[in-house]
């Protein structure tokens, strides 16, 4: 089946099986390895990219039914060449260990700044409660997101 | 891991969807927020060999007030129910349930209907529509009604038909909805001075409920219980709906001593299996205590306490 989509603002047009999973088809054909598989049951979270700006768990996902839709892979948080403040955020606050959860972190993290942009850490907490950390660097990751939050919003005002 | 080879259709309106049903029948599954489905098909526990994907139906994903009741359309995802403010301000017992749902990624594809309609016994949806006294909304392209004769309380209109709940769920996995059929909308029924609460045990966000409890009671004019909605997930062979301890409720003054009651009977009902969530005796025991908290925080919010 043909498909079209937009992958960090490119469009792509590509001929697959309709059980091509997302994951696979962002990861083999678009060759985007910042997204992660890691359980492949809908429970680690390290493969969420988002779909039209809503985070999702892209081993559940065909990708046929990202058809006419937009993604956001890690690739696409940096903008004009410098990093976005999620992953400044990351990078200053040691927001990672071994890196695997890191890319699903931060999409999770912009996703709810997005939302709302000055999270508590309650609510950062609920946020990435989908996304497993086997580091169990949590607190930093925490840190992290709030930090991008505050610089995001200073970033707005200034 | 992959699923088996299938079919995809992405029909654009209801008629086209409901074609395509009334023409394959069985072999179709109906993928909504696939959260469930997709799994199942990936570990080869589902092979369908067509998938109509319906999420490019317009106008099928409305939470809304219809006369009497709530009504939660296809398309609507678990998340938003938690952002609801409808809900937010018609039912409690939902309000307090959509949060617990898988995890907060899953929740933004994963609905409430397909929850329902594909039936998990660990589900948290079956539970509340079942102390909710919901229906189903099933839709198809002549209607069916011949298919499932003398169903109680069953409604029918042209190609629509209107199921209880309890009627929809007939066992673990498997409902009243005939493969030509899909499931557009579940109704809540409304209530004037009511109050609900879910209380779920999980070892983890997104694991699967150890024992959950959802309860749902209206009062009447006089402070009595006029109507006591009851049900458990995760410990028995179906989502439980504990008709006994609500018909114990219903025309009583609610108290303490009232609910441990209720509670004691729901402890005898269910049949928890014992598994690496904890023994059977264990689930047994938090059975008593949730229902009794699930109960008392219900009547807070039913005399206008705050939640």
């Amino acid at each position: 089946m043909n498909i079209t989509l937009v992958v960090n603002g490119t469009e792509h047009t590509a001929d697959i099986e309709p059980r091509r999973l997302l994951v696979d088809f962002i990861r083999s054909t678009l060759k985007l390895t910042g997204t992660h598989i890691g359980c492949d049951t809908t429970s680690c979270g390290v493969c969420t990219v988002l779909l039209d700006g809503t985070p999702v768990k892209s081993c559940t996902v065909f990708a046929v039914q990202a058809n006419g839709r937009s993604i956001t892979t890690v690739e696409g948080l940096k903008q004009n060449g410098q990093l976005a403040p999620i992953q400044e955020a990351f990078k200053e606050h040691h927001g990672l260990q071994c890196g695997f959860c890191t890319p699903a972190m931060m999409l999770v993290g912009s996703a709810l700044i997005a939302e709302n942009p000055s999270p508590s850490e309650d609510d950062v907490r609920w946020a990435i409660s989908g996304n497993l950390c086997r580091c169990t660097g949590y607190v930093n990751i925490v840190k992290s997101i709030r930090a991008a939050a505050e610089a995001t919003s200073q970033g707005a005002t200034s | 891991m992959y699923p088996a080879k299938f079919d995809y259709l992405a029909p654009e309106s209801m008629g086209e969807a409901l074609a395509i049903l009334a023409e394959r029948g069985d072999e179709v599954k109906i993928l909504a927020g696939g959260q469930s489905l997709i799994p199942m098909m990936k570990l080869r526990l589902a092979r369908p060999s067509t998938l109509v994907d319906i999420n490019r139906l317009p106008d099928l994903d409305a939470i809304d007030v219809q006369n009497s009741h709530l009504r939660v359309q296809a398309l609507a995802r678990h998340a938003d129910v938690v952002r609801s403010d409808v809900v937010k301000s018609e039912n409690a017992l939902m309000a307090s349930a959509a949060p617990w749902v898988a995890d907060p990624i899953v929740r933004n594809l994963g609905t409430v209907c397909g929850s329902v309609a594909h039936h998990d016994p660990e589900g948290d949806w079956a539970s509340v529509m079942l102390a909710l006294d919901a229906e189903v909304v099933a839709v198809s392209k002549e209607g069916h009604a011949h298919f499932h004769p003398g169903a109680d309380g069953e409604r029918h209109t042209g190609g629509t038909r209107v199921i209880p709940i309890n009627q929809f769920l007939v066992d673990m996995f498997t409902t009243l909805l005939h493969p030509s059929e899909l499931v557009a909308e579940i109704r809540v029924p409304r209530y004037e001075r009511g109050g609900g609460n879910y209380q779920k045990l999980e070892r983890k966000i997104g694991d699967y409920a150890t024992v959950g409890v959802a309860a749902h009671l209206e009062l009447d004019g006089d402070d009595r219980i006029g109507k006591a909605g009851l049900a458990l997930t995760s410990v028995y062979a179906s989502n439980l709906k504990v008709r006994e301890a609500e018909d114990l409720l219903v025309g009583e003054s609610p108290s303490d001593e009232l609910f441990a009651e209720a509670a004691q009977i729901a402890r005898n009902a269910c049949d928890p299996a014992g598994d690496v969530r904890g023994s059977a005796d264990f689930k047994r025991h938090i059975v008593d205590v949730f229902t009794r908290r699930a109960l008392a925080e219900s009547l807070t919010i039913a005399q206008g306490g705050a939640s």
